[in-house]
């Protein structure tokens, strides 16, 4: 199919593009352990259980990695008319912002894949289970779907990096209530049935947020 | 000497008449409720004030959408218009369910015990974001179209957002339940007349809000073709 090896062209030069200067990548890094640091320390005094918050640090680290993430992904496009570039390319707009989409997906699910060890160190828990990588996955794209859209707006603005935070997260907080809450179930050996619901919300949340998404990117871009 | 009465004026009188009304059927025709006394009366004014909050929400939608369909200018006023009202009266639903909880449940802020008042504060966040994008980006058709986009995410958002904090609360017995206030016949009127009376009033504050955008509209014109 055509639009998916447009898609793929779009992803790759990201990928491609990141491989070679490795900075997104590196920063996101950094940022991400700083934050289990400081996490660590601020609830290590006071927090007897840390396995209790250990979901909910999960994913503050994910929600404001991922911001970082998507605030660079649309704002290198700026830089050199790239957007103009990819425009010009014969293909639909949509194919741009499912590239960018599935670009985003796969750099935060990478940095997401290098966290979940550490995590695993740092709270003494097994974070590789299938239902909890599940979860990334689902909540991942959640903030994917989204964000992309949204960081193509904040990209124009003024201040973009105070921006796309103040866009992003009371859209996603649905997202973060239900990775938390499964993440938070599956540490605690509950039964499936019990957060089984939770599941179900991410993946309706996910279609309609990228349906929504996808719709209305062309006047997001456009002009 | 009969002066013509435009809509303008028309909704004016509407809304002062209604509000006086309303307030009399408040404070003097509504019963003392049993259990929480004259601070129930609250209750009128607040749930009102969170009708409007999100009717006005639906308003930026619809005038969003329509916008994006049509570019007319006059469709995105209306949207600015309504995030602005909304804000208002959200910002007084949250105050006046804060004080209510306060009195009922000896609490500013119970998280755990009720999902609407966590709700209604991420509505005015999303108003807040709504009003930020706009007054940090350049060029008015960017405004207005940029703006629109993020009015129907931001809506869509809402059911979502509603539903992982009310399931969020799990199976945590509520504290007081408030659904559980049985409302008298005197009771009922006197709510629905209040939220009859804070609709008009919004489309009151509706109307000249948006006459107000069209005249800057005109200005901003006016001005361009002077340069």
């Amino acid at each position: 199919m055509a639009f998916l090896r447009k898609t793929l062209a779009i992803v790759w030069k990201d990928v491609v593009a990141e491989l070679r200067t490795r900075e997104m990548f590196s920063s996101m890094l950094v940022f991400a352990l700083l934050v289990i640091v400081i996490f660590s320390f601020s609830f290590d005094l006071r927090v007897e259980n840390i396995v209790q918050v250990a979901p909910g640090v999960l994913w503050v680290t994910f929600a404001f990695s991922s911001t970082l993430e998507l605030s660079r992904s649309l704002a290198v496009e700026m830089e050199n008319g790239c957007l103009d570039g990819l425009f010009l390319a014969p293909m639909d707009r949509s194919v741009i912002y499912f590239g960018k989409m599935l670009g985003n997906l796969v750099f935060i699910s990478t940095i997401e894949a290098l966290m979940l060890p550490i995590f695993s160190v740092v709270f003494n828990l097994n974070l590789i289970r299938p239902l909890l990588l599940l979860t990334v996955f689902l909540g991942t794209t959640g903030f994917a779907a989204v964000g992309t859209l949204l960081a193509a707006m904040a990209v124009n603005t003024r201040a973009r990096e105070v921006m796309l935070p103040v866009l992003v997260f009371p859209i996603i907080l649905p997202v973060v209530i239900s990775a938390v809450k499964v993440t938070g179930g599956v540490l605690d050996g509950a039964a499936f049935s019990e957060f089984a619901h939770w599941i179900q919300f991410l993946v309706a949340f996910d279609v309609i947020f990228l349906v929504v998404s996808y719709m209305t990117f062309d006047f997001v871009v456009q002009g | 000497m009969i002066r013509r009465l435009g809509i303008g004026g028309v909704l004016n009188w509407l809304s002062a008449l209604s509000m006086m009304a309303a307030l009399y059927l408040v404070f003097l025709y509504a019963p003392t409720e049993a259990v929480m006394g004259d601070v129930q009366r609250i209750f009128y004014f607040h749930v009102s004030s969170a009708w409007v909050g999100f009717f006005a929400f639906f308003v930026t939608l619809i005038g969003g959408i329509a916008y994006l369909r049509g570019q007319n200018r006059d469709w995105d006023t209306v949207a600015l218009s309504s995030v602005e009202i909304g804000i208002t009266f959200t910002a007084m639903a949250v105050i006046t369910g804060s004080i209510w909880a306060k009195a009922t449940w000896n609490a500013w802020w119970p998280w755990q015990q009720e999902p609407r008042l966590v709700l209604v504060s991420i509505l005015l966040l999303l108003y807040l974001a709504y009003l930020m994008l706009r007054a940090f980006l350049e060029g008015e058709e960017r405004k207005a179209r940029f703006a629109a986009v993020y009015g129907i995410v931001a809506f869509i958002s809402v059911p979502f957002t509603f539903m992982s904090i009310r399931w969020w609360q799990g199976l945590h017995p509520v504290v007081f339940e408030r659904e559980g206030m049985n409302l008298t016949p005197k009771m009922l009127a006197t709510f629905l007349f209040c939220l009859a009376t804070f609709t008009i009033l919004y489309f009151t504050l509706l109307l000249h809000r948006v006459r107000l955008g069209r005249l800057e509209d005109r200005l901003r014109g006016l001005r361009e073709q002077l340069r």
